[in-house]
């Protein structure tokens, strides 16, 4: 009964706050890859020969509704990993319904903008999530329920070349799982 | 077409009966020694130094698909003026061996294709020579290719040094029909390393990645990026792909369960196993020479830092331990000590450190962001992406001397991976607003874009030398 009080407290939450960011997000469903056995090269040739690729294919994210972001998402300066002081109140709402929540697991997802190399950014996208993990923390929020992961610049907000596009790329966005 | 005056049958027919001697397994015919370094007195030498955008037409036919763009820059150029004759039996078949060769050869930076006016001409043939030496050809490649009763295809070639009239050798495969790429791959490697001394690389694999709305896909091709087949099709990020050297595995990056994690992934079986999927982001993953350890980029314990795994999996084992960054391992050859990039200086550089995670050494000091380094086979040069007023551009560092030259004029370069001969440099740049891949020499004076597939193509890393 708890538990139900509380979806329906997260989902009056969710549906309260609509999106105001232009999101591309793809919503991921996990799928299992499905391994093609028999080298297609392997045909006993004595002469050269390529090594046969056998090509996987994972197939389509499935879909999932959109998420409201607006109370989710936090953007950062250039080249900064310091969550701004008006953001104070998004984190403290979130920790108050994470710590409602003794079971739900809680991503915290870090992203750059696209100028750079993919894995250096995606250290710096890890910066982030971890910098709004560690806030959610301070709040009294357990380790346990959170992971801090980085996109890096593999998943834009925006797509765009320009520092309207960048400035919303560079952000972490708090997923509940 | 008429035949040269010096192409006596009787010599044909002896040739003949010394091939029918041969097996079918690659093989060495006419093995005369010593490099013709003397080839090179009348190499091709640029008089300006103005950029040549040079469209290419490959071969004596024209072939739409094996057009492709060099981009020869600078002076001093010196370069092997080359004939590919037409191999015999190639207008039938769908892959122009003498094509592949020549772009091959061209792409290398080494060579510069010369086209003479001769008529057939296959690898027992005595080639009027002449004509290629009025035509300011230093060598000549002549050869077949024909369809065995058993459906395979043979490819034969000949090597001539025309100044010295001179027969360098040849070979021959037998292969099946999809191969006829890779011996045409084999006959540019046989050439490269007559005349130039050094071991060739074209009978090699690339991995990349493409992406082309939300569908991302890693290929294996050759090394001219053409006969691309798909290893792994994804609807999130892969990046990071890295051979072992073996070239039978990839590991790789993959987002596919909503953060990054690292696998390893048989190519030939398409079997995959998760190799680091900790709590927090995995990336990263850099071979040992000996494929027995994977050092990568965890944040498990916070921060992005360096462990090593492994190949077999198990417990990582931590590098270094640092407040800052550490990220983008890469082995010496020597399997003795790792490159990586770290921001511990406040911005991104690029350090040393050995195996034991002792003694770290900064290498790079020109700069305010140098990311992704790749050390060549010989352990002499380091390419890496520095960032000049907000132009992302491949550079390439003397290790001993620690001079550093730029390689390109782009300006969204990314993942040099050097060619297992340490010759070449495949990277990732924007071109014509899509993301393409360049081959460049290490002076940086040739660079060939690679074809084999549309749309957005990163993420490049040049696979290890092939056992035959």
């Amino acid at each position: 009964m708890r538990s139900l009080v509380y979806s329906l407290v997260v989902s009056a939450f969710l549906v309260g706050c609509g999106s105001t960011v232009p999101l591309t997000d793809v919503p991921v469903s996990d799928a299992t890859a499905n391994p093609v056995s028999g080298a297609s090269g392997a045909d006993g040739l004595s002469g050269v020969k390529n090594g046969g690729v056998a090509p996987v294919d994972l197939g389509q994210s499935g879909s999932q509704a959109a998420m409201p972001l607006a109370k989710r998402i936090i953007y950062f300066d250039y080249d900064s990993f310091v969550i701004r002081p008006d953001y104070q109140d998004l984190i403290s709402e979130n920790a108050r319904m994470i710590l409602g929540q003794a079971n739900r697991k809680v991503a915290i997802e870090g992203h750059t903008d696209e100028t750079g190399g993919r894995e250096y950014n995606l250290a710096l996208g890890q910066k982030r999530a971890e910098a709004v993990a560690g806030a959610l923390a301070i709040l009294g929020v357990p380790r346990s329920q959170l992971e801090a992961v980085s996109f890096g610049k593999e998943k834009p907000a925006v797509v765009g070349n320009d520092e309207s596009a960048y400035s919303k790329n560079r952000r972490a966005e708090i997923r509940y799982q | 077409m008429i035949f040269g005056p010096f192409n006596p049958s009787k010599f044909s027919i002896v040739v003949v009966t010394f091939f029918s001697m041969l097996g079918l397994s690659p093989s060495a015919f006419g093995t005369k020694r010593g490099f013709p370094r003397d080839l090179l007195r009348r190499g091709f030498v640029m008089a300006s130094g103005l950029t040549l955008a040079l469209l290419l037409f490959l071969g004596f036919e024209s072939h739409a698909l094996a057009q492709f763009r060099v981009e020869v820059s600078g002076v001093g150029l010196t370069q092997v003026p080359i004939s590919i004759a037409p191999f015999k039996g190639q207008a039938a078949s769908v892959q122009k061996i003498s094509s592949i060769v020549q772009a091959d050869l061209e792409r290398s930076g080494q060579f510069r294709a010369v086209n003479a006016t001769h008529g057939p001409l296959d690898e027992v043939s005595l080639p009027d020579l002449s004509v290629f030496r009025q035509a300011g050809s230093d060598a000549l490649v002549t050869g077949s290719i024909t369809s065995l009763a058993d459906g395979r295809l043979d490819v034969r070639f000949r090597l001539w040094d025309v100044v010295k009239g001179q027969d360098l050798g040849g070979q021959s495969f037998a292969v099946a029909p999809s191969d006829a790429r890779l011996a045409a791959h084999r006959v540019a490697d046989y050439v490269y390393e007559k005349l130039t001394g050094d071991k060739g690389a074209f009978s090699t694999r690339i991995a990349y990645v493409t992406k082309a709305g939300s569908r991302y896909q890693l290929w294996v091709a050759d090394s001219d990026g053409e006969n691309a087949q798909s290893a792994l099709a994804s609807p999130e990020p892969i990046i990071s792909p890295a051979w072992s050297p073996d070239g039978n595995q990839l590991a790789y990056v993959s987002f596919e369960s909503r953060k990054p994690v690292v696998y390893v992934h048989n190519i030939g079986s398409g079997k995959r196993r998760l190799i680091a999927n900790f709590k927090g982001s995995n990336s990263a993953p850099a071979w040992s020479p000996d494929g027995k350890t994977l050092a990568v980029t965890l944040s498990r314990d916070g921060g992005s830092q360096l462990f090593l795994l492994s190949a077999a999996g198990g417990e990582p084992r931590r590098l270094i331990q640092s407040g800052s960054i550490d990220t983008e391992p890469v082995f010496s050859p020597d399997g003795r000590s790792i490159y990586f990039v770290s921001d511990r200086a406040g911005s991104p550089q690029i350090y040393k450190v050995a195996i034991s995670g002792q003694g770290v050494e900064r290498v790079t000091f020109t700069g305010a962001y140098n990311i992704s380094p790749d050390i060549s086979r010989d352990g002499r040069w380091m390419a890496y992406i520095s960032r000049i007023g907000g132009a992302f551009k491949l550079h390439l560092m003397d290790i001993e001397s620690g001079n550093v030259r730029v390689l390109s004029d782009t300006s969204a370069d990314e993942s040099p991976s050097f060619a297992p001969n340490s010759k070449l440099i495949v990277y990732a740049t924007q071109f014509q607003g899509k993301e393409a891949l360049m081959t460049t020499t290490l002076d940086g004076k040739i660079k060939a874009r690679l074809n084999g597939q549309t749309g957005d193509i990163r993420e490049p890393f040049w696979g290890p030398f092939l056992n035959q």
